[in-house]
């Protein structure tokens, strides 16, 4: 491959295009653009750096999308980038993208419902089954395979599954 | 080497978060029923992640080159600050459960107002835990009300749990010299501010779990100040045992 030094608004453009196609280790439908956990490609002087926020506190995930994306970003850009944690503004499922709860939904995990608000101590979210649609649902536990989802189970067509928690 | 107050309020509540994160850690594999040991899993996985952020930047604030592993693994327990009541063992359910309740009802509302500190890291490290801290006490108080309104034999477990527990929550009230000093800065929280909340928190909770607050206002206090009951020295040779046994090993 031939690297033809572009501008760094050339530079950022494929940082972002390769950052942004990493996909999350644990949700591997998701890329980490449609999360939301990529927040910023910064370029200047031929330097990269990608700026990513954790779902949770936890995640144990962080670290290894640390590493593919920078793998990916010296693939495309043939430049170590640098990839910088920031946990401020802290992320939200607000952020997920409308592509990324449909790519949920059709991987069997349902997508987070409506918009993250400060829920009172107790009361559910209203879940759709993700396979039949039904909204005669119930959480089986609040916690689930991952930190970022809930057990759920449909009474219609009697399937468990995952719910991907409002943050 | 005197410690500023950033850093010893800063290890204050790292050590509160790694020692919590490490005694709900101990349920895995044990716990009642799966979605319990999972539930475990996960929310010790968001303290011992607390815990980490907190630690980076207190390695930063201290400034003499000590990482989150450092201060995690190389400390004794008399400098140890964390409180009291996150290193009492985790005796049966009702015992972790209320010890989750009466930290979350403090910590959710603790991290809140954190969230507003000039300080920015520990705003940003709290604006996380918050949300975190909300559905450790959902978790918590729905498990109290069942276990409190249940049998006879889970209502006697859980009122001895929170009479053996009680004396240790007014060390999450206690306000020292260091942190006047930090709560004047606009940094620290008092926290006179969150303790209504606190207190309104445990009052419902308890009464729909027909359980009884004990009277009398003893508090157990010095974890914060490195004196610790016995239980911390056990969890430190277990979570600091690699470290321990193999200096600087890596993988």
């Amino acid at each position: 491959m031939t690297l033809v030094a572009g501008s760094d608004a050339e530079l950022r453009r494929r940082a972002w295009d390769a950052a942004a196609a990493v996909a999350d280790p644990e949700i591997p439908v998701l890329s980490i653009a449609d999360l939301g956990v990529l927040r910023d490609v910064k370029v200047a002087d031929g330097r990269i750096e990608v700026v990513i926020t954790p779902t949770y506190s936890g995640c144990p995930a962080m670290n290894v999308i640390a590493l593919n994306v920078e793998a990916a970003v010296e693939d495309a850009c043939a430049v170590l980038p640098k990839v910088t944690t920031v946990l401020s503004p802290a992320w939200t499922t607000d952020w997920m993208t409308p592509e990324g709860r449909e790519k949920l939904r059709a991987y069997g995990i349902a997508p987070p419902q409506g918009t993250a608000g400060r829920r009172a101590l107790f009361g559910d979210d209203k879940v759709a089954c993700p396979r039949c649609g039904s909204a005669d649902t119930a959480r089986i536990s609040e916690f689930g395979s991952t930190a970022c989802k809930a057990l759920w189970r449909c009474r219609t067509c009697a399937e468990p599954f995952d719910y991907f928690k409002c943050l | 080497m005197t410690e500023t107050p950033l850093f010893t309020y800063t290890l204050r509540l790292a050590d509160t978060a790694l020692i919590l994160g490490h005694r709900l850690s101990e349920w895995v594999g044990h716990a009642p029923v799966l979605e319990e040991d999972l539930a475990f899993g996960n929310m010790g996985l968001d303290l011992i992640g607390q815990a980490r952020a907190l630690y980076t930047y207190a390695g930063e604030v201290e400034d003499r080159g000590r990482d989150e592993d450092q201060l995690a693994y190389l400390r004794d327990a008399g400098e140890y600050k964390n409180l009291l009541l996150v290193e009492q063992p985790n005796g049966d359910f009702a015992v972790t459960m209320m010890r989750q309740l009466l930290y979350a009802a403090y910590a959710a509302p603790f991290h809140g107002a954190l969230a507003r500190s000039r300080d920015a890291t520990l705003a940003a490290i709290a604006a996380k835990a918050e949300k975190e801290m909300a559905y450790h006490l959902r978790h918590s108080a729905e498990w109290i009300i069942r276990l409190g309104d249940g049998t006879a034999e889970s209502h006697r477990r859980a009122q001895d749990a929170l009479d053996e527990l009680t004396p240790y929550a007014g060390e999450m009230f206690e306000v020292d010299g260091i942190e006047r000093a930090l709560i004047e800065a606009g940094i620290a929280v008092d926290p006179a501010t969150i303790r209504p909340a606190f207190e309104r928190t445990l009052d419902e909770v308890l009464a729909e779990a027909t359980l009884t607050r004990p009277a009398g206002g003893f508090s157990q206090t010095g974890g914060r100040s490195g004196r610790h009951s016995e239980h911390l020295g056990y969890i430190l040779a277990d979570l600091q045992f690699l470290q321990r046994a193999y200096p600087g090993a890596t993988w």
